[in-house]
């Protein structure tokens, strides 16, 4: 299981996570990106993605 | 063995590292680049780093731990290289040899020769561009930027927040029309008027006045404009004169084909981010050199992979290049998102909300959707990136 943390400090809502990787984050209703739970190991690639596509590198997978 | 040689210490220099070594290469891998830090994310240069302070450290980007064993060098200016001998050489006169190279050395400002004094004239690329003009600005400065590029407008947004007078100069008709188009910039103009920035636009500086300091602008219809600070936003040039004497095409930039491996038969070499000109399949096949954020990240991860298989004794997959560009800016509280490449666009249409609020505009060529731009509409532009994105390759 991938271990997704979005620093909810960092985060500024630009939302290229859920462009990067729609069913993996969501943007909440104060517009900060909720990660998906539960992410299977198989989708690292594209988790890690959409971490290096983030604008203030808010995003962590482990 | 020497393993690969990094020239440039900026994101395009560190992705590429990554993608190296997450391709398999475990060889001797050195970076060079010639600023005091490590990689760091420049956009917030001229939004929030500007606006709060510049504190370089908390802007170096997070390394992959397969990076860890990298030799980073900094502060190192490389001024020339031998593909033949592959051989670079550094301003202190230490040569670095490399079995490999990547080329990631960016661009830097363009500058506009018009005479008198120089002092209190700035551009903004690096952390200490952005933390000279941070110590300047203050409440009531007059502040003059010559350029209304994505760059001069972000600028002119922190400027007014900081309450300094701000003046846009720029031989452009309206600000950031070249991307956007006529409307949707005319819109965005009336926007920065509304926060009490000020346009003169089809115009150029002649001179600085002054003594040692700038005091004035003159522009090219003799008015003369009271400036404090000139900040320059007028594009770039790209570093490539390090690069020549090798018989490379350094036009604008350094050409690549859609593995990002520049064409000569000297030594394996690829180049990355602001500074490679690349073709894009999504948009025909002329390669373009493109000054976008995502840019470095997209084409370092496929120059990795190239330069590994290379070295490998593998030849580099064939594939096209089709990353989807992907472009934001803030401006006020605005938030500009741009996919694609709408500046190709033969046709703009508003499609969605009004010009002066939140809207979106489509971009199209013959082919089809060829950009998107939203503002405070980001999440709903993922249909819109889809249909770009499914282009048909040519
Ligand atoms: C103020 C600012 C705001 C921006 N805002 C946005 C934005 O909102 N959205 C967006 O999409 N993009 C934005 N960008 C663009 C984005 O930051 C760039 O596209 C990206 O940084 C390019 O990365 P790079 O690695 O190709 O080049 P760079 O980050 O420029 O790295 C190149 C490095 O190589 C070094 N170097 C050059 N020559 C030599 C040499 N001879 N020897 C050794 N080292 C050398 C340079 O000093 C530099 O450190 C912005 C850029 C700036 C400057
Ligand atoms: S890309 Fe980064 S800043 Fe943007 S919503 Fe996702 S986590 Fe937040």
């Amino acid at each position: 299981m991938l271990t997704i943390v979005v620093d909810r400090a960092k985060c500024e809502g630009y939302g290229q996570c859920v462009l990067e990787s729609e069913d993996l984050f969501e943007l909440d209703d104060d517009g900060v990106s909720v990660p998906t739970s539960g992410v299977g190991d198989e989708r690292r690639d594209d988790a890690e993605r959409a971490a290096d596509m983030c604008p203030m590198q808010a995003i962590t997978v482990s | 063995m020497n393993g690969v040689v990094v020239a440039g210490g900026g994101l395009g220099a560190l992705r590429t590292a990554e993608s190296l070594r997450a391709s398999g290469f475990a060889g001797p891998l050195t970076v060079i680049g010639n600023e005091d830090s490590m990689p760091y994310n420049r956009p917030p240069l001229s939004k929030g780093a500007l606006l709060n302070g510049v504190d370089v450290e908390a802007l170096e980007f997070p390394r992959k731990s397969s990076v860890d064993d990298v030799d980073w060098m900094v502060n190192s200016t490389i001024t020339k290289t031998d593909l033949t001998d592959r051989l670079l050489t550094l301003d202190t006169g230490e040569a670095v040899p490399f079995d490999a190279l990547v080329i990631a050395t960016g661009i830097r400002p363009r500058r506009l020769p018009f005479p008198g004094p120089t002092q209190g004239r700035f551009v903004l690329r690096t952390a200490a561009d952005a933390a000279a003009v941070r110590a300047r600005l203050r409440r009531e400065l007059n502040l003059v930027i010559l350029g209304s590029g994505f760059l001069g407008c972000e600028v002119a947004a922190t400027a007014r927040a900081l309450g300094a007078h701000v003046t846009v100069i720029a031989a452009d008709h309206e600000p950031m029309v070249r991307p956007l188009g006529d409307e949707l910039s005319s819109a965005l103009r009336r926007r920065h008027e509304a926060q009490g920035v000020h346009f003169r636009l089809g115009h150029t500086i002649e001179a600085t006045n002054g003594g040692d300091q700038v005091r004035s602008v003159t522009l090219d219809d003799g008015t003369e404009l009271l400036a404090d600070v000139l900040i320059e936003a007028v594009g770039s040039v790209p570093n490539v004169e390090w690069l020549e004497g090798n018989g490379l095409d350094l036009s604008d930039g350094v050409e690549t084909d859609s593995a990002m491996r520049v064409p000569t038969e000297l030594a394996p070499v690829v180049a990355v981010g602001d500074i490679a000109r690349h073709p894009n399949a999504l948009f025909g096949s002329a390669p373009r050199r493109v000054e976008h954020w995502s840019i470095p990240t997209e084409t370092g991860r496929r120059a990795g992979q190239t330069l590994a298989q290379i070295l490998r004794g593998e030849s580099p997959s064939e594939a096209p290049f089709t990353a989807m560009p992907s472009f934001w800016s803030d401006q006020y509280a605005l938030r500009i998102q741009s996919f694609g490449m709408p500046g190709l666009a033969t046709d703009i249409s508003l499609v969605d909300g009004d010009l002066n609020g939140p809207c979106i505009v489509e971009y199209r060529d013959p082919l089809g959707l060829v950009g998107v731009v939203g503002i405070d509409r980001t999440s709903d532009l993922i249909p819109y990136r889809k249909e770009i994105a499914a282009r048909s390759h040519c």
